[in-house]
């Protein structure tokens, strides 16, 4: 039953041929059995997902009409807060912490029957590509245990790389969704910055953050990107449009006569020979499938990884400062005597890692007086740039494509001394924050040196989100017959599973 | 060096003002949140995960704060930014529960205003314009009390309580220009100005301005330069100014303090300092000579603030008439003295006499009637005058009871005294209390002759042409006819019967 999508669980459920309650005791045994070997869960909620499961078993009895996910589990970010649920975006400073509200997502889902198991493990406030600066210790790579399942948002990339959630939630700084989607073999969107709201989603840079879905396939990611997305009056920064129709895109799932844009600067030097050899191959799939491929130039693109990591560490600096262990949250150092100011000192101190502590340096800098100018107003006119980049590169190909990440999925503890090596890591990711557009990762096969997965990033102009499913579910489609069997399959079994 | 008097102070010494007055803005709601900002609730009841600064939670403007900075902005002639942006103004601190208070930078909502206050001086009436360099929104802090310890301020206190229902309420900053050329009347027109924005903002109906409550706080910069001299000297910036009374005290005190210092040859450290109400003095605060870095930069979480064109010109036909000109013209239409005027503006009746007088009452009784017995009740109670439940029409049905010679002068305080109390409108007073002039000159003439027979030695007086002894005998009649009776009217008969004319 787990092996399933989840629009085949959705199927079933709507047929009554399994319940919700069956579905998510199934999915949280394999969480039991395996996820001791993934780590990919930092809390799970098996009383209030089955209580959950057991309402919406109810309503589907009673005849209440349903969203189309209704009843189906999910793992959620544990960068989103739940009421009443830990939630501690990765980070020790918020060790304990229950949210006395549920974010919009949380509620959204809530509404649409969704059922949350858990949340799921990250790098600290998002802030990584390898999910190892979770305050936590790391997420496994279910592809190999051994590796990396990226990051941030690698625990629900690998709660759903490795069948113990069908579909999840991550947010996407930099890259975070996307980039842990490739490592796993798995889907993943990050949408249009204003499309989810990020009310209730823990800032690390909020001009940047945005929650999106995880799911084995494109149409599954489209349901349950359809739910979670929407105009929300708590957000200021939410889009007051209506959700773009990517369930029905990614159903149609047709390039015939699309004109497909491939980066020139994010491809060749730099990439990984097995990714660059799969993404080649991807391109020529839709080629043949009568997408027309064009070259694009972007070349503010150089300059990404550079003004995104002024920027992030910016607004982060300043989104942190309210962690000082006065309303929640941490507090050490309270001994007698002790000022506030020493005991904020103590606790942030105690409670943020080295790449938090790295950033918060790094953006409270870049502010500084006499500074700003020089970095981070630079850095917001290379985001100028690269939004005229993107501007011109989709006058000429209503998407536009290059490989999620440069390389395949590392070993942990290979990069964690060199953050610069870590950084590189979200060099084709990174545009797409920085112009608020919208992102897809989905796989491109395994890459010849190593067997793992390669991703494949779809982007597409600010609510033009139905474009990545539509590219993206023929390009999964056909690949799909090329191999026979989804991408997944071929992913070595977890000890402890039935 | 003895401290320098005021005179010699001024004798050499230029002063130069910058004042920063911020508003508590009346909305029913916080800037950025729905909690309510009613005053006085008990601590930390009206938050929410907004302005607790919860994890995840996000600020969403405020509307109507907008609209009421930009009918500040336009009452004191600012223009209105087309496009402005919130940043974030960045630094650690207890009450503020993000660590970072969310303000405007460099690109302030209004701009450019200016507003004219005219004081008393030796040489007449005298006009002074204050410019305005910008109005801006931004949020308050919590409150925090420091318990222990001899300041009263965090360092050396035992412990500290924080209250964040204030976090979060809207705030608006209203910043002068420097303020040159106002010599010896430094203190005055500062005061002027005070009083003249709290009169507009009360008139704009967007903040209930009670100095006493810190919903208008002043911060007076003051700096001294030699007569002549174009060299701007240090200032120190004076918080904690909490009344009228104190913004001119302090100006002048820093005037001396900053004195003495410079004739002795010393510096005027750049610093804040605090206002001492019992002393008029100022203690020092936190030193300004290492300026501190906010780090702003513009809220990611906010869009910028756009307001139509249209609708500032909506907001700008909606302005009241200006405080000063309408004090000019009321005093003009009522032919009120200087001093009664400055008594009726003291105590904050002029829109209730206005009222009163729009409803048909004669403006001179109007007044008496505000300005005193009622006034009078409202001390006594300890309660603002508009708080009692008598209202503009029940003065005007008074003052017309007693016109139409239905009520004496000393009857109608009764009736006042009634209404006052709940009992209903003068003339439902005038009904249940059985209150009545007595206009029956048979019963008078038998007062006037029983008091006469009595006190027959004053009546002999006044009939020997001794007048002032008549008040004696009218006074006995009216308490013969427990008071309801008209004294002028017992005066004539009294003078009458006594055949003095």
């Amino acid at each position: 039953m787990i092996n399933k999508t989840a629009a085949e669980m959705a199927d079933s459920l709507a047929k009554g041929e399994t319940s919700s309650v069956e579905l998510t005791q199934a999915h949280l045994d394999r969480v039991a059995a395996v996820d001791g070997q993934v780590k990919a869960f930092l809390h799970v909620d098996s009383e209030g997902a089955l209580a959950q499961a057991k309402e919406v078993d109810a309503r589907r009895a009673k005849g209440e009409k349903l969203s189309p996910i209704a009843g189906i589990p999910l793992a959620l970010k544990d960068v989103l807060a739940q009421k009443g649920v830990p939630t501690t975006a990765g980070s020790k400073i918020l060790q304990g912490w229950l949210p006395p509200y549920d974010s919009t997502v949380v509620s959204k889902l809530k509404s649409a029957g969704v059922v949350i198991m858990g949340k799921t493990n990250m790098d600290e406030f998002a802030m990584g590509s390898s999910t190892e600066n979770s305050g936590y210790g790391p997420t496994f790579n279910p592809w190999d245990l051994t590796r990396t399942p990226g990051g941030s948002s690698g625990g629900s990339a690998a709660a759903v790389a490795s069948f113990e959630s069908p579909l999840a939630i991550g947010s996407d700084t930099g890259g975070s969704i996307r980039q842990p989607a490739a490592l796993t073999g798995i889907v993943g969107v990050r949408p249009t910055y204003g499309a989810v709201s990020r009310f209730g989603l823990i800032a690390y840079s909020s001009s940047l953050d945005q929650a999106g879905p995880f799911g084995r396939t494109v149409l599954d990611t489209a349901l349950l990107h359809e739910v979670m997305a929407g105009h929300d009056p708590k957000d200021a920064t939410s889009i007051n449009a209506p959700v773009p129709a990517v369930v029905a895109a990614a159903k149609s799932g047709d390039v015939k006569g699309m004109k497909i844009g491939v980066i020139k600067q994010l491809q060749g030097e730099g990439y990984q020979k097995g990714v660059q050899t799969r993404f080649d191959e991807s391109l020529q799939v839709l080629a043949d499938l009568g997408a027309e491929i064009v070259e694009v130039d972007c070349p503010s693109f150089e300059y990404a990884l550079a003004a995104y990591y002024l920027i992030a560490p910016s607004e982060c600096s300043s989104n942190l400062a309210r962690f000082d262990a006065m309303r929640y949250g941490l507090r050490t150092g309270d001994v007698d005597g002790a000022s506030a100011e020493a005991v904020m000192s103590a606790t942030r101190n105690a409670g943020f890692g080295r790449e938090v502590k790295r950033r918060i340096i790094l953006g409270t800098y870049a502010l500084s007086s006499g500074y700003y100018d020089a970095y981070y107003g630079s850095a917001q006119k290379i985001r100028t740039l690269i939004i005229q980049d993107y501007a011109k590169a989709f006058a000429q190909a209503e998407v536009l494509v290059s490989p999620t990440a440069p390389t395949t999925a590392y070993k942990i503890g290979e990069k964690v001394d060199d953050p610069m090596a870590m950084y590189l890591g979200d060099v084709a990711t990174i545009p797409v924050n920085l112009a608020g557009i919208c992102g897809m990762s989905l796989p491109a096969g395994l890459a010849d040196e190593d067997n793992l997965p390669v991703g494949f990033q779809i982007m597409a102009p600010a609510m033009q989100d139905q474009r990545l499913y539509q590219a993206g579910a023929a390009l999964e489609a056909a690949l799909l017959s090329k191999w026979g069997a989804p991408i997944l399959t071929k992913a070595p079994e977890l000890k402890g599973a039935k | 060096m003895a401290l320098p008097t005021y005179d010699e102070v001024v004798a050499k010494w230029d002063p130069v003002l910058g004042l920063e007055v911020h508003v508590e803005l009346n909305t029913n709601s916080k800037m950025f949140c729905s909690c309510a900002t009613e005053f006085g609730a008990a601590p930390n009841t009206q938050t929410c995960p907004v302005c607790l600064a919860l994890p995840g939670a996000l600020p969403v403007v405020n509307e109507k704060a907008i609209e009421s900075t930009i009918l500040i902005g336009l009452a004191l002639n600012c223009k209105i930014a087309p496009y402005s942006r919130f940043a974030r103004k960045n630094y650690f601190y207890p009450d503020m529960p993000k660590n970072f208070q969310i303000s405007q930078y460099d690109e302030p909502i209004c701009f450019d205003g200016y507003v004219d206050v005219e004081i008393e001086t030796e040489e007449g009436p005298k006009q002074f314009r204050i410019e305005i360099e910008r109005v801006h929104m931004e949020e308050d802090t919590g409150k925090s009390l420091h318990v222990g310890g001899a300041t009263g301020r965090i360092h050396g206190a035992d412990y500290s309580l924080l209250d964040y229902n204030r976090a979060g309420i809207p705030l608006v900053e209203i910043v002068t220009k420097i303020v040159p050329g106002t010599g010896k009347y430094a203190p005055e027109v500062a005061k002027a100005y005070v009083a003249e924005l709290r009169d507009i903002l009360r008139g704009l109906k967007v903040s209930d301005v009670k100095m006493e409550q810190g919903s208008l706080r002043c911060d007076a910069n003051v700096s001294l330069k030699p007569i002549g001299s174009d060299v701007l000297g240090t200032r120190s910036e004076t918080k904690n100014v909490n009344s009228l009374r104190s913004v001119e005290r302090a100006i002048r005190g820093e005037m001396i303090r900053h004195a003495e210092l410079l004739n002795d040859g010393k510096k005027v450290k750049q610093e804040t300092r605090h206002f001492q109400e019992d002393t008029g003095l100022t203690r020092s605060g936190r030193s300004k000579e290492q300026a501190e870095d906010y780090r702003y930069f513009p809220d990611p979480d906010l869009v910028p603030v756009t307001p139509a064109a249209a609708w500032i010109e909506e907001l700008r036909a909606t302005l009241p008439e200006r405080p000063s000109l309408r004090r000019k013209r009321l005093k003009e239409e009522w032919s009120v003295p200087d001093k009664e005027m400055a008594a009726m503006i003291n105590a904050d009746v002029l829109d209730i006499v206005e009222a009163t007088v729009l409803l048909g009452a004669d403006p001179t009784k109007a007044r008496t009637w505000w300005l005193g017995e009622i006034s009078r009740i409202a001390n006594e109670k300890e309660l603002p005058i508009a708080e009692l439940s008598i209202t503009p029409a029940h003065v005007a049905e008074l003052v017309e009871l007693v016109a139409k010679g239905e009520l004496t002068d000393k009857l109608a305080r009764q009736v006042v005294e009634g209404v006052v109390a709940g009992e209903g409108t003068p003339s439902e007073v005038v009904a249940k209390r059985g209150i009545k002039v007595v206009n029956d000159d048979g019963a008078l003439m038998a007062a006037i002759e029983k008091v006469c027979a009595e006190q027959a030695e004053t009546a002999e007086k006044v009939r020997g042409g001794h007048l002032p002894a008549a008040g004696a005998l009218i006074g006995a009649v009216m308490k013969e006819t427990k008071g309801q009776a008209d004294a002028a009217r017992v005066r004539e008969l009294l003078l009458g019967h006594l055949g003095v004319n």
